[in-house]
C-alpha cells in the first residue's frame, strides 16, 4: 500500500496520492484501487482516510450551517437571499413577521429591505430545491454597523481553527465582535474603525497562509505587535 | 490548390522558428490573474496568447436549461478583433462556435458535474493574440481555470496539436506552419488517466503516421501537465517561501 503524499503537501486535480486499501475522504476519489485528489488542496491522512482539504471552492450549503446573506428581492410571503452559493436562497417572511399577523397583508420592507444584510441558519437544503432559511434563534437576524468582509467559502474552516481557537484569538486580542458565516463572508464589529481594520488583518493573513501550518501562531505574533504599536 | 510547396522546414533540419520538429514552443502559464472570475488562468505559448475566465459553478439562466442531474458547462471561445493580422468581427464565427463547443466537450469528461446539479459552469476563453494551436492553449488555459475555481476535477487537461509540414510531423504549429502544412491534428487528454478527450484531423495522415502523430502528442501532453501543476501550485508554494524566509 504505497502512499506518495505526506500532510500537508499542495496537490492539484488528477494527483496521485495513494494505491491500495485507503479510504477516500473528501476531494479525494478512487479508481482502480488509486487514490486521486479533486482538487488544489491540502493532504491529510488519520487512520487510512486520505483527505484533501481545499484551497479554493463553491460554497456548498449544508442543513444547520450559520450563513450570512444579503436581501436581493422580496416576494409577496419571502424575501429571496444571496448567500454566494449557486443556489437561491429564500427566508419565510413569516420568520420575521411576528405572529397572528397575515403576512399577504403585511409591508415586509418594513422588516427587512433589499440590500439588508442577515445572519441565518439553513434549515432545509437538498441540491434539488432552493435553500431554506431561517433566522429564528440567538444571534440570527439583520446586522447592522462593522463590516463585511469576504474570503473564499474553503477557507472558513480554517479560520474557525480547531474548536475555534483561531477565531477566539482574533476576538480576543481586538476585542471585536465577530460573527462567521459558512458562505465566506465575516461580519466583524468593534469599538473602533481601527480595530476592525486589524481584525480584517488578521483574517487577510488567515485566508492568505491558510496553507501552512503553525498559523495561529503567526496570527497571535502579528496581532500582538500591531496592537503595541 | 496550391501550386508550390512552400519551405517549412530548413535544410537543417529545423522549422522557421528555429525549432526541432519534436519540440514546442516555450510556455508561459499564470494562474488566477482575473479578480472578478472564480478561477482564471493565462497561457502564452509562443505568440499565442490566450486568457480564460470560469464562473460557477452557479445559477442556470435561461432556467429551462438545468438539469436536474448534474451541471451543466457553457464555453465560449472567442477571438479579439484584433487578435489576428487583419482585423476579424467581433461577432462569433462558424468556426468559433465550433471551437467552444469541441473545448468544452475536451474538458467535460475531466469535471465531476454531478456534484452540482441544476447549476452551470460557465467557461469565457478569449484569444488575445493567434499564432497557431489556440484550440490546444485554450484547452490548458480553460483546464487551469476551471482548476483554480475549485471545481472538482478528475484529472487536469493537456493539450497539444501535430502537424505534418513538408512530409515531418511537428509538434505545436504555428499560424504559417497550419496555413501551408499538410496536416494539422488538434489532440488533448488526461495526461493522468491516458484518456483522450479531443482528437481532430484537418489533412490526410497514413495509419503509421497516425500511430505515430499521438505517440508525440502524448509525450508533449505529459510535458505540458507537470507545467500545467507547478503553475497552479506556484502562488501557494510562494506564498509558504516568504513565511520561511521571515521565520
Amino acid at each position: 500500500m504505497p502512499i506518495y503524499v505526506k500532510d500537508w503537501d499542495i496537490v492539484v486535480p488528477g494527483d496521485l496520492l495513494a494505491e491500495g486499501d485507503y479510504t477516500a475522504g473528501p476531494y479525494v476519489y478512487k479508481e482502480d484501487n488509486k487514490l486521486y485528489s479533486t482538487t488544489i488542496g491540502i493532504v491529510e491522512q488519520r487512520k487510512g482516510t486520505i483527505r484533501v482539504v481545499p484551497l479554493q471552492g463553491p460554497y456548498i450549503p449544508k442543513v444547520g450551517d450559520i450563513v450570512i446573506g444579503v436581501v436581493v428581492d422580496i416576494s409577496p410571503t419571502a424575501y429571496v437571499v444571496d448567500i454566494n452559493s449557486s443556489y437561491k436562497a429564500i427566508l419565510q417572511a413569516s420568520e420575521v413577521v411576528p405572529p397572528k399577523r397575515n403576512v399577504l397583508a403585511e409591508d415586509l420592507t418594513k422588516y427587512l429591505d433589499v440590500g439588508d444584510v442577515i445572519v441565518c441558519k439553513v434549515m432545509r437544503f437538498d441540491k434539488y430545491s432552493d435553500v431554506l432559511l431561517t433566522c429564528k434563534g440567538k444571534d440570527l437576524g439583520k446586522i447592522e454597523g462593522g463590516r463585511l468582509v469576504k474570503i473564499t467559502p474553503a477557507k472558513i474552516p480554517r479560520l474557525i481553527g480547531r474548536k475555534g481557537s483561531m477565531v477566539n484569538l482574533i476576538k480576543k486580542e481586538t476585542g471585536c465582535k465577530m460573527v462567521i458565516g459558512q458562505n465566506g463572508y465575516i461580519w466583524i464589529k468593534g469599538k473602533d474603525k481601527k480595530l476592525e481594520a486589524l481584525a480584517e488583518k488578521a483574517i487577510r493573513k488567515v485566508e492568505r497562509e491558510a496553507h501552512m501550518s503553525g498559523l495561529t501562531q503567526r496570527v497571535q505574533n502579528m496581532l500582538q505587535s500591531e496592537r503595541g504599536s | 490548390m496550391k501550386d508550390k510547396e512552400a519551405t517549412l522546414i530548413l535544410p537543417d533540419g529545423r522549422r522557421l522558428d528555429g525549432r526541432r520538429p519534436g519540440e514546442i514552443r516555450d510556455i508561459k502559464i499564470k494562474v488566477g490573474i482575473l479578480e472578478n472570475a472564480d478561477g482564471s488562468a493565462y497561457v502564452e505559448q509562443g505568440n499565442t496568447k490566450i486568457y480564460a475566465a470560469v464562473y460557477g459553478p452557479r445559477e442556470v439562466h435561461p432556467r429551462h436549461l438545468a438539469l436536474p442531474n448534474k451541471a451543466i458547462i457553457r464555453c465560449r471561445y472567442h477571438m479579439a478583433p484584433f487578435s489576428v493580422e487583419e482585423r476579424k468581427s467581433p461577432a462569433p464565427s462558424r468556426r468559433e462556435i465550433e471551437l467552444s463547443k469541441v473545448i468544452r466537450e475536451a474538458l467535460t469528461p475531466a469535471i465531476f458535474v454531478e456534484q452540482f446539479p441544476f447549476t452551470t459552469i460557465d467557461v469565457f476563453v478569449e484569444v488575445i493574440n493567434a499564432d497557431g494551436s489556440t484550440r490546444c492553449a485554450s484547452i490548458i488555459a480553460a483546464s487551469l481555470a476551471l482548476a483554480s475555481a475549485g471545481i472538482p476535477m478528475r484529472d487536469l487537461v493537456a493539450a497539444c496539436s501535430v502537424g505534418k509540414i513538408n512530409g515531418v510531423l511537428v509538434l505545436d504549429v504555428t499560424d504559417v506552419e497550419d496555413k501551408y502544412g499538410e496536416v494539422d491534428m488538434p489532440f488533448a487528454m488526461m495526461p493522468g488517466k491516458g484518456e483522450i478527450t479531443l482528437f481532430q484531423l484537418d489533412g490526410v495522415l497514413t495509419l503509421e503516421e497516425a500511430e505515430e502523430a499521438i505517440k508525440m502528442a502524448s509525450k508533449a501532453c505529459m510535458e505540458i501537465y507537470e507545467k500545467e501543476k507547478s503553475a497552479l501550485k506556484a502562488k501557494y508554494i510562494e506564498a509558504r517561501k516568504a513565511v520561511e524566509e521571515v521565520v
